[in-house]
Order: C-alpha cells, then sequence, then structure tokens
C-alpha cells in the first residue's frame, strides 16, 4: 500500500465544464488566438530568423492586401462554405458523406458542358438558369446513388461515396480531353472567354457578388430548414438513433435518401458556382480539395451553418497567407504550412478549454 | 469491529452540481453496509471515488487508518478496494479465466492453469459456481456479474462494492448471491451494496447508511429499523408504501395477441408461439428474466419487430362491439399502427437508443410524437413546450431547462421525460419495458400511480417489470416469459412470489431435466 500513500494527488487533473457563460468562450477563443501567434512568433524566429510581426504582416496582405485579394479570399471562402453548407445535413444525419468532391465535379462538368453548347444561342440569364437546374440534378444523382445503395443493401457509404469521387474524376478527364481547346493543350481553356455567355454578371458593381449572395441565401435556408423544418427534424432523429426514428415511424430510408438528395445537390450547385461564377473552365481539379476541407468546416461549427461562415473564412485566409509569405519571405511552403497549423491547433484547442477545465493540485490541502 | 475504509468531508462538484457535501462514512470490516438513496443523492459518486473512477474535490480517505490517494482503478485495487459496477465490463470473446487476468501485470508469463486453479479455490471458498473455461457470450446475467465478483477477489481485494447488483437478477439468484455475500462477511470482508429494493436491504445488510440530496443523512444497524422508516428518512418525509390497486373496471379484450414468433438477426428464436389477450381497465404484467424475450414481445406489438408467418395482432378500438373482429396489427408500421387510430403508447427498455433523441432537449423530445401536425413544412414547438414545461413540474424532472440535451440528465430523469411523453398522449393501449428501473422510491410510486389512473381511464397497460414484489401489488394479471414461451398467466392478487419465480426458470428446469 506503500505505492499509494506515497502518491500525493496528481498534479493537473481534467474535469468537464458544465456550460461556460458566453463572454467567457470568446475570452478563451481570443486567447487562444493569442497564444498561437505567440507560438508560431517564436517558431518564425526561431527557423527563419524573420520579424513575426512583419510575417503576419504577409498573411494579412495575402488575404486582404488589394481590393482584388479581398475579393478572392471572399470567392473562394464562398465555395468552401457553400460544399459546407451542402454537407451539413448529410453529416447531421450521421451520413459520411466524403464524396462532395465528385459531387462539385459533376455539377462543374454538366455546367461547362452547357455552357459550351448553349453559350451565345440562348440569353445568359436563361442559361445561367439552366445551368444551375442541371448541375443541381447532377450532383443530386451522385448524392442519391450510395444513399439508395445504403438504404437498401446497407452499404458502407464511407467507401462508396469516396470512389464516386474517383468515378466523377474518370467523367471529368474524358470531357476535358472531348472538348480541349486549343487541340495539344490539354485543358478546356476559358470557356467563351469572347462573349462571356453563362458567365456569372456582375451584381452591384462587384464581380462576385453573384456568388456572395447565392451562398449566403443557402447558408440561410439550410439553417432555417434544419432548424425549424419538419425534415430537418427527422434528420436530427435518424442521425441521433435509427432506432428511436423507427420507434416514431420514421422510415430511415426515405429520409436517408432525401437528405444525400438535397446534400449532393448543393454540393452540385457550388460546382456551378465555381464554374460558372469563378473559373469558367474546368478540369479534374475544378473541386481542388474543398469537398474533404468542407468537411471540416461542417463538424467545426457543429453544423451551424453561420458559424460555417467564420470558419471557411479563416481557412481561406490562412491558406491565402500562406501562399503570401512563401513567396514574399522565400519560405519554404511547408514552413507557411506549419504556421497556419500551429493557429489551427490552438484554435482547435480552445474548444477543448471551453468544454474542460484544469484544476491544479489544491493549494489550501497542501497547505493545512 | 475494525474500521476498513474511513470517508471524511468527502465533497464532490460537477459544475455547479455538489454531488456530495461533505460526506463523512466508515465501512466496517465483516459487516454488509447498505447505501441507500434516492435518484442522484450521490451514492453512485460516492462509491466510485473509492473505486478510482472520480477524484475528490474535498476530503480525505483513509484504508485502514492510512490516507490514500486513489486516482485511478489501479490506486483502487492496490488499496484492496474492488467494486462491482452496474454495468459489466467484460470482453464477450474471452472465457472467464482470461477476464478475471485481463490488465494484471505479473512478471512471466501469461499462466492460464494457474489462473483457473486459483479461481476455482476462490469459488469453493465462498461458494461460487462458475467454469473458468466458459466464455462470457455463452453466460447468463447472473453467471457475468459472478465473474466480475471473483475478478475483484482474485485481485485481493477485502473492501467490496456492489452497485445495484440485483437489479438484474432472479429472486432465486438474489438469495445465491446474499449467500456468496453473507460466506464473505463471515471471512471478514467489508461489503458495501447499493439498492433501492428495501426488503433486500433488510435481508442481507448489517447497517443502513442514508444519503439525501448528497448529503449524509445518518446511519442505523438494520435490526432497529423498518421499509417505513428508512424510506422516511431517505424522502425527508413520511411516504406512503403501498400501491393502491383498484379492481378492473369492464375489463374488455383490447390487444389479442395470438402465436407470435420472432427470429433475430441471427436466427435464434427469441418468441415461440407467444398468446395472450390485454384488456382494457387492467394492468397486465410481464415477468421473466431478463432476456426473456420481453424487449421482442413489445416491439412487436409496436410494428417494430418482423414476426414469422402465422402470428396475428388483433386491437378492439374503444367502443367496438364484443366478440366484433379487431383490427390487424401484424405487417403494419408504426406509422400506419398510428394513422389507423390506434394510440399506442411504449416506453422501451433502450431511453435513449430508442425512445428519446439524446442530443434534444425536452422540448425536442415532446415533439416527436407529434411533429406532423399541421399541413406546414414547418414544426410547432408551442405546445411541445408547454407539455415539456408541464412533465418537468409533475415529475419533477431535475434539468437546467428543457433545451439541455437529454442525453446529459441522469437516469431517472431521462425516464421521467420518456413517461411522461407517453402517458401524454392518451393512449388506448401503454406498454412500458422497465418503468422504474434506476428510479427512486418516491418516482417510482408517482409512476405506479399515473399507471393505475390510466387504467382506471380505461386503457390496456403492459407493464413488463423485474421487481416480483411490484408485479404482485401492482398488476391485475402477471403473464410469465421462460425463454420467449408463456409459461403462464397468473392472478397477480392470489399468486405468490414463489410461483412466479419457478415460472421464470420453468423451460430451464424442463429441459435440464429431459
Amino acid at each position: 500500500m506503500n505505492a499509494v500513500t506515497s502518491k500525493r494527488e496528481p498534479l493537473l487533473r481534467l474535469t468537464r465544464r458544465d456550460g461556460i457563460p458566453r463572454p467567457q468562450a470568446y475570452a478563451i477563443r481570443v486567447a487562444g488566438v493569442l497564444l498561437s501567434l505567440a507560438v508560431s512568433g517564436v517558431f518564425i524566429f526561431a527557423v527563419t530568423r524573420l520579424n513575426p510581426v512583419a510575417v503576419y504582416q504577409g498573411i494579412f496582405d495575402g488575404a486582404f492586401g488589394t481590393p482584388r485579394r479581398s475579393w478572392v479570399t471572399i470567392r473562394d471562402a464562398m465555395m468552401l462554405l457553400c460544399v459546407g453548407v451542402g454537407l451539413a445535413p448529410a453529416f447531421k444525419m450521421k451520413f459520411w458523406n466524403i464524396g462532395a468532391e465528385g459531387q462539385i465535379l459533376v455539377g462543374g462538368v454538366v455546367t461547362a458542358g452547357f455552357m459550351r453548347a448553349f453559350g451565345g444561342r440562348i440569353p445568359t440569364p436563361a442559361l445561367l438558369v439552366l445551368m444551375a437546374a442541371v448541375s443541381l440534378l447532377a450532383g443530386c444523382v451522385w448524392g442519391v446513388i450510395p444513399a439508395a445503395f445504403k438504404a437498401k443493401w446497407g452499404t458502407n457509404e464511407t467507401l462508396f461515396t469516396l470512389m464516386m469521387n474517383y468515378v466523377a474524376i474518370q467523367i471529368t478527364s474524358y470531357c476535358v480531353a472531348l472538348w480541349e481547346n486549343p487541340v495539344g493543350s490539354n485543358s478546356v481553356g476559358i470557356i467563351n472567354q469572347q462573349t462571356r455567355a453563362g458567365w456569372f454578371p456582375a451584381v452591384l458593381g462587384k464581380e462576385y457578388g453573384l456568388n456572395v449572395i447565392l451562398v449566403l441565401l443557402l447558408t440561410a435556408g439550410m439553417y432555417i430548414y434544419l432548424k425549424y423544418s419538419k425534415q430537418g427534424y427527422e434528420i436530427t432523429v435518424v442521425g441521433d438513433s435509427e432506432n428511436t426514428a423507427r420507434y416514431a415511424g420514421i422510415s430511415v430510408r426515405k429520409v436517408t435518401i432525401r437528405t444525400m438528395a438535397i446534400s449532393g445537390a448543393i454540393c452540385g450547385l457550388a460546382g456551378y458556382i465555381t464554374v460558372a461564377g469563378a473559373s469558367h473552365t474546368i478540369s479534374t481539379v475544378t473541386a481542388g480539395g474543398r469537398g474533404f476541407t468542407a468537411i471540416i468546416v461542417a463538424w467545426l461549427a457543429q453544423f451551424n451553418t453561420f458559424v460555417m461562415i467564420l470558419i471557411s473564412l479563416l481557412l481561406v485566409f490562412l491558406q491565402k497567407g500562406a501562399i503570401q509569405i512563401a513567396s514574399q519571405f522565400n519560405l519554404n511552403d511547408y514552413a507557411s504550412n506549419i504556421i497556419t497549423g500551429i493557429i489551427l491547433f490552438f484554435i482547435l484547442g480552445s474548444e477543448f478549454f471551453i468544454n474542460y477545465r484544469l484544476v491544479l493540485r489544491s493549494g489550501k490541502e497542501a497547505a493545512k | 469491529m475494525e474500521t476498513a475504509v474511513q470517508l471524511t468531508n468527502i465533497t464532490k462538484r460537477f459544475g455547479q452540481v455538489v454531488a456530495n457535501d461533505s460526506v463523512s462514512l466508515d465501512i466496517k470490516k465483516g459487516e454488509i453496509l447498505s447505501l441507500l438513496g434516492e435518484n442522484g443523492s450521490g451514492k453512485t459518486t460516492l462509491m466510485n471515488m473509492l473505486a478510482g473512477i472520480y477524484f475528490p474535490d474535498e476530503g480525505e480517505i483513509r484504508v485502514n487508518g492510512v490516507p490514500v490517494t486513489i486516482a485511478s482503478p489501479k490506486d483502487a485495487y492496490a488499496c484492496g478496494i474492488g467494486m462491482i459496477h452496474q454495468h459489466f465490463k467484460l470482453v464477450d470473446v474471452f472465457t472467464a479465466a482470461e477476464n478475471i487476468v485481463l490488465g494484471l501485470e505479473e512478471p512471466g508469463g501469461l499462466d492460464l492453469k494457474a489462473a483457473s486453479a486459483k479461481i476455482t479455490e476462490i469459488c469453493g471458498k465462498y461458494g461460487f459456481q462458475i467454469d473458468p473455461g466458459k466464455k462470457v457470450y455463452d453466460m447468463s446475467v447472473s453467471e457475468k456479474q459472478t465473474v466480475e465478483i471473483v475478478k475483484v477477489l482474485y485481485r485481493g481485494a477485502e473492501i467490496l462494492i456492489l452497485d445495484e447488483p440485483t437489479a438484474v437478477l432472479t429472486p432465486q439468484e438474489t438469495d445465491r448471491l446474499f449467500d456468496v455475500m453473507r460466506n464473505m462477511r463471515a471471512d471478514g470482508k467489508a461489503m458495501v451494496i447499493i439498492t433501492h429494493k428495501l426488503h433486500e436491504v433488510m435481508d442481507v445488510s448489517d447497517r443502513v447508511a442514508v444519503l439525501r440530496k448528497g448529503r449524509y443523512i445518518g446511519d442505523v444497524p438494520t435490526a432497529e429499523t423498518s421499509p417505513q422508516a428508512l424510506t422516511d428518512m431517505m424522502v425527508g418525509h413520511a411516504v406512503a408504501l403501498n400501491i393502491n390497486r383498484p379492481a378492473p373496471k369492464d375489463p374488455s379484450p383490447r390487444l389479442e395477441v395470438k402465436g407470435v414468433t420472432v427470429y433475430d438477426a441471427l436466427g435464434v428464436k427469441r418468441l415461440d408461439n407467444v398468446t395472450f389477450t390485454a384488456n382494457s381497465g387492467e394492468i397486465l404484467g410481464i415477468a421473466g428474466i431478463a432476456g426473456s424475450g420481453q424487449k421482442e414481445l413489445l416491439e412487436a406489438v409496436a410494428g417494430l419487430q418482423p414476426m414469422a408467418p402465422g402470428a396475428s395482432i388483433q386491437y378492439h378500438s374503444i367502443g367496438s362491439d364484443a366478440g366484433a373482429p379487431g383490427e390487424e396489427l401484424v405487417g403494419k408500421t408504426p406509422l400506419q399502427i398510428k394513422q389507423m387510430g390506434v394510440s399506442l403508447a411504449f416506453v422501451p427498455e433502450d431511453r435513449l437508443g430508442m425512445g428519446l433523441v439524446g442530443s434534444l432537449g425536452m422540448t425536442g423530445n415532446m415533439l416527436l410524437r407529434t411533429y406532423r401536425k399541421g399541413s406546414g413544412i414547418f414544426t410547432d414547438r408551442k405546445g411541445p413546450r408547454q407539455l415539456a414545461e408541464q412533465v418537468k413540474e409533475e415529475l419533477e424532472v431535475v434539468t437546467p431547462g428543457v433545451n439541455f440535451p437529454v442525453r446529459r440528465l441522469s437516469g431517472g430523469n431521462v425516464q421521467k421525460v420518456l413517461v411522461g411523453r407517453e402517458i401524454a398522449q392518451q393512449p388506448s393501449v401503454l406498454m412500458t419495458a422497465y418503468a422504474v428501473r434506476g428510479l427512486d422510491i418516491n418516482t417510482s410510486y408517482t409512476i405506479y400511480n399515473l399507471l393505475t389512473e390510466q387504467k382506471l381511464q380505461g386503457v390496456a397497460v403492459v407493464y413488463v417489470g423485474e421487481d416480483l414484489d411490484v408485479l404482485l401489488e401492482l398488476c391485475d394479471r402477471i403473464l410469465v416469459l421462460c425463454g420467449g414461451q408463456v409459461s403462464g398467466i397468473v392472478d397477480a392478487r392470489t399468486t405468490t412470489k414463489e410461483e412466479v419465480g419457478l415460472l421464470m426458470t420453468r423451460f430451464q428446469k424442463e429441459a435440464a431435466q429431459s
């Protein structure tokens, strides 16, 4: 028993918090950000001998240095947000849709196809509506296939949606070869560069105004759908416990398929926004990994689509900043990624300290 | 008697909630101490601090007079303290012996033979019956519990804590457990038993310590007290300890169940040709060892369990002619049954896994039965919120708010939310599985009264229970299940505990004899 008696109370213990006032939670988050800046400052100076403040300045410049950069940052954040909004209902239902990448691609491919085929032949507003409709449909089909298989035969949706990504990539490279322009470039080039037919028009004088409006509408709509609609309620119940859903007379199959139709369709629409509203071309990297990054966005926000706005902005901001400091200070890519990593680590860490608190070995006891 | 463990001014807080408020308690060698208290009075929390699951915020623990720090279950074993938890912690695919030695860091290789010999020796000493080579998945609940107890003794525990050990046992198994406990007491071990069943407290313990709302109320020698006095101590005021059982008023068949046979996903027969009638205005009790088909039976009626061909469940609506054919429920989904106008309330055994949505609050859970109401696409939350407030008040649900996730409520409160919702839908058939499991005396009686009230309103109540004393006092008739078969339907007013207990194991014995 000596082994035990010689031990003192552990120096640090974790206990779960019972809830925390909102201002205190934000204080912890702010502290997390400040701490992350301090730690990456030490890292920057130790490794590169650069002035951390100048590097931070560089990160900020990369994202918001000029109006043009700001708009690109916003544009990219909106595309990421759109995918995150699409994933929210699926993940809320505990359907592990990691096939957003493929759903974006098929949405993008049909958009590009219609843009090439009908650009200049029908008016741009009508073409935009048409392309939106077909991209929704394509993404929807891509989402429903794995859902139907799961509902019917209990297939694993993680593997299924992942493999659907590769099918979408193959289809895309076939289309790129088919639509090659100029021949031999192995790319589609900018579609309708002269006529701008089927491109998003400038709204309120801003090139990406329509992107922002569309995605924010989706964000608000999804928030209301998940929180207040009957279907949103069914998604919550199915995600929490399929047995409870059956107990309440909810058809798990129907909800699974319906929810994935919505999830896939929105991801398909993200492909449309990317092609018609930003890149005006199509390639196998059009989705650019957003289908995976958006999973982080959706989970970090706990499926609250408004919180997703902040998280997408943060991720894109860090990404743009990393690119900027890499070129401005001649840093290796990895160095800038490490800085991004440190900042993210502390932000995630602050969530931990919002849920738990550390208890030091109590001084009171020791004084006795 | 020598003191084995001395707790002094132990305090434990979870956030704002004080689970134990400066509790001081002595546990003595060669004595069985009963720890009594209502739900949430802090019994399990207090014992978990001895077992190294929690760490006290304040206070001192002395074992054999020496102050100790118990920061992990390993420390607890080093102090000679072993706890048998409510939920067994065994590896299904391992044998009894493998489970017992699991986690022990003994020098040299794993010597299962020596371990088996030591296990057999322990079993012989105290009167356990266990086969060291038997796999856990082949064991009954009572055998698994025995393995847990032997595991603790194998590690040399001198102080044993049993958290509601009888909740899953038949009366005969309970008696056997108590015999073993008396043997261990004779051997000088200190024992603490947590139980809600007062007759067991009176039966087995030497001393009773009572907790109320996290505070230590006091202790009394069992010989000098009575169930009534203990209840009053626990609750803090006098409680009437009898169930009012009015005679059924014009009972008529409400549910006629015929030839229900159910196979599970593995093809094992769970229900075998079950036939019975549940009458309106009557409480039909269902008794049986855990896992005798109770769950499958209720789920079959609720439309959640596929049945083998030949089954029939006829529903006679309120006011329908006697002798007229009922409506067939077999083959219908829960939604179809509801749309037929059958108001079926069901409190399933797995509350969070089947009856409730853990991540939602009380309001969100009240919504589960009514969210389809109205033609719009949005849910109406006003009614459910009022219902949530009403259930919270009437059943005294302890929750920070009606939107606080029910998953984080204590077991008893979760149960109240579920029972409250199901009764509120004014059912014509009310089925409950272990409606009072884990509830304290006060709340249990509230639930019994609610069920009797429903019965008086002409509802056909089906009550699956585990406490035979309650079944005998509350129900009008008792159906006994044994291995998926109906081994008897008896009149609850005239039968005895022994008769029901024998019916519960009837087919097992016949199988053993043949």
